[in-house]
């Protein structure tokens, strides 16, 4: 696995994580070999009245990550997510940062979500 | 003429209004639930429903062999009903408004009709009033593609015999509540003198109020609460129709289904004047239009 997404309120490892997918403020894209990272900003796909969580499942999907760390993904976010086969780990701790997140995720004490903990909308 | 009963705040009388008025129309009526979310209308009119046929909305159904992935649709639609996952179309088809402008404007012609249900449509007669009603499936989101098709059939109904319409609207100021007002020639406002039904009350007529159409009031349950309605009816020059009082022999009308015109000479009054008002309201907007023309 070379590249995640991590669901960010910034653009940079020492922002907090976002809880949210759809409606996050943004995504940090981390290469994992090298912890390189690039920024997507969401803020498009906020001010969607519905479908926040397909269009941020697209941009995500088209940066070619492998898997998404968040706190809360719909439904509608993880059918698409699943459908492009992004794995999803969600209920990241509150106020844990993105570096924080990554460390987790790389010790491997996170679980592969088998289905969406929010319903849509929220 | 149409005739849309409507309230920001709900159970304040808009069906007890509806149905009372439908049983004091002198003129041929259609009597139209447009609370598609939760009909009630028929509970008090007790129609003999004739016929009920799904109403659909069209979604997109997408051939796979002839998408070239190029996401016009998915970039055209502004709910993500249709998107794109690489190379992967997906559909959301209880997102779809069902614009149909994803087939339109797919270059492949890939995308064909498809549907989903979104409720039903009833019609039948009580009495001498013809009924329409619309009824949102379980699930479903959108009322007002529902509604929409409702007032299709009650303008073929009403055009074809010249009948009046009466609407029953759904509360509040959103887009349901809009939907079931815009249409109408006249438009009636049901609250009750209380400081949350005089909240509501004024909401639903900021929101009412721009489409420049007639407007009044009934002013359900009267005798409690205080004085605000009044005042705001009299500052904006909102005429009050009608009034009907707090009663114990309301409730236990309605608490069996019965439509309070028939309760008492008294209450039969209270309609059949609101009724004349009516026609009084839309004729005096009519006047004014002409004078000013």
């Amino acid at each position: 696995m070379s590249k995640i997404a991590v669901t960010s309120e910034g653009p940079g490892l020492d922002d907090l994580v976002d809880p949210r997918f759809g409606r996050a403020a943004g995504f940090v894209i981390v290469d994992l070999d090298t912890m390189n990272t690039s920024y997507i900003d969401n803020g498009q796909t906020q001010v969607l009245a519905q479908g926040a969580g397909i269009q941020a499942a697209q941009l995500v999907a088209g940066a070619g990550v492998d898997c998404v760390l968040s706190g809360f993904v719909g439904p509608k976010a993880f059918q698409a997510l699943s459908a492009v086969k992004i794995k999803v780990v969600q209920n990241l701790d509150e106020g844990m940062t993105v570096r924080e997140a990554v460390k987790k995720f790389k010790s491997g004490a996170v679980q592969y979500a088998d289905g969406p903990n929010r319903g849509a909308g929220r | 003429m149409i005739v849309s009963i409507a309230s920001g705040k709900g159970g304040t009388g808009k069906t007890t209004v509806a149905a009372s008025l439908a049983r004091v129309w002198e003129r041929p009526l259609v009597a139209v639930d447009l609370d598609v979310e939760a009909p009630n209308l028929h509970l008090f009119l007790c129609p003999q429903i004739e016929e009920t046929g799904p109403a659909w909305i069209e979604t997109p159904i997408v051939d796979e062999s002839k998408c070239t992935f190029c996401s016009a649709c998915s970039d055209l639609c502004q709910f993500k009903a249709i998107s794109m996952m690489g190379s992967l179309v997906l559909t959301f088809p209880e997102m779809c408004h069902g614009c149909g402008g994803c087939i339109a404007i797919c270059p492949q012609k890939a995308l064909s009709p498809g549907r989903r249900q979104l409720g039903e449509i009833s019609r039948g007669h009580a009495g001498g009033v013809q009924f329409l009603m619309g009824r949102l499936r379980i699930g479903e989101a959108m009322s007002p593609p529902l509604m929409r098709q409702v007032k299709t059939a009650m303008n073929e109904i009403a055009g074809a015999g010249g009948l009046d319409a009466v609407i029953d609207s759904p509360p509040g100021v959103s887009c349901p509540a809009v939907n079931a007002v815009m249409d109408s020639d006249v438009i009636v406002l049901v609250t009750e003198p209380t400081p949350f039904g005089f909240h509501d009350f004024r909401l639903a007529w900021e929101a009412f109020a721009p489409f420049g159409k007639p407007m009044g009031v009934v002013i359900n349950r009267a005798g409690i609460g205080d004085r605000q309605v009044y005042s705001f009816c009299a500052e904006k020059e909102i005429p009050v129709l009608a009034e009907a009082p707090y009663d114990r022999a309301v409730a236990e009308g309605y608490s069996q289904g019965r439509i309070i015109a028939d309760l008492s000479p008294k209450y039969r009054h209270i309609f059949v004047s609101l009724y004349a008002k009516i026609f009084e309201l839309a004729s005096a907007r009519l006047d004014k239009g002409a004078s000013h023309a």
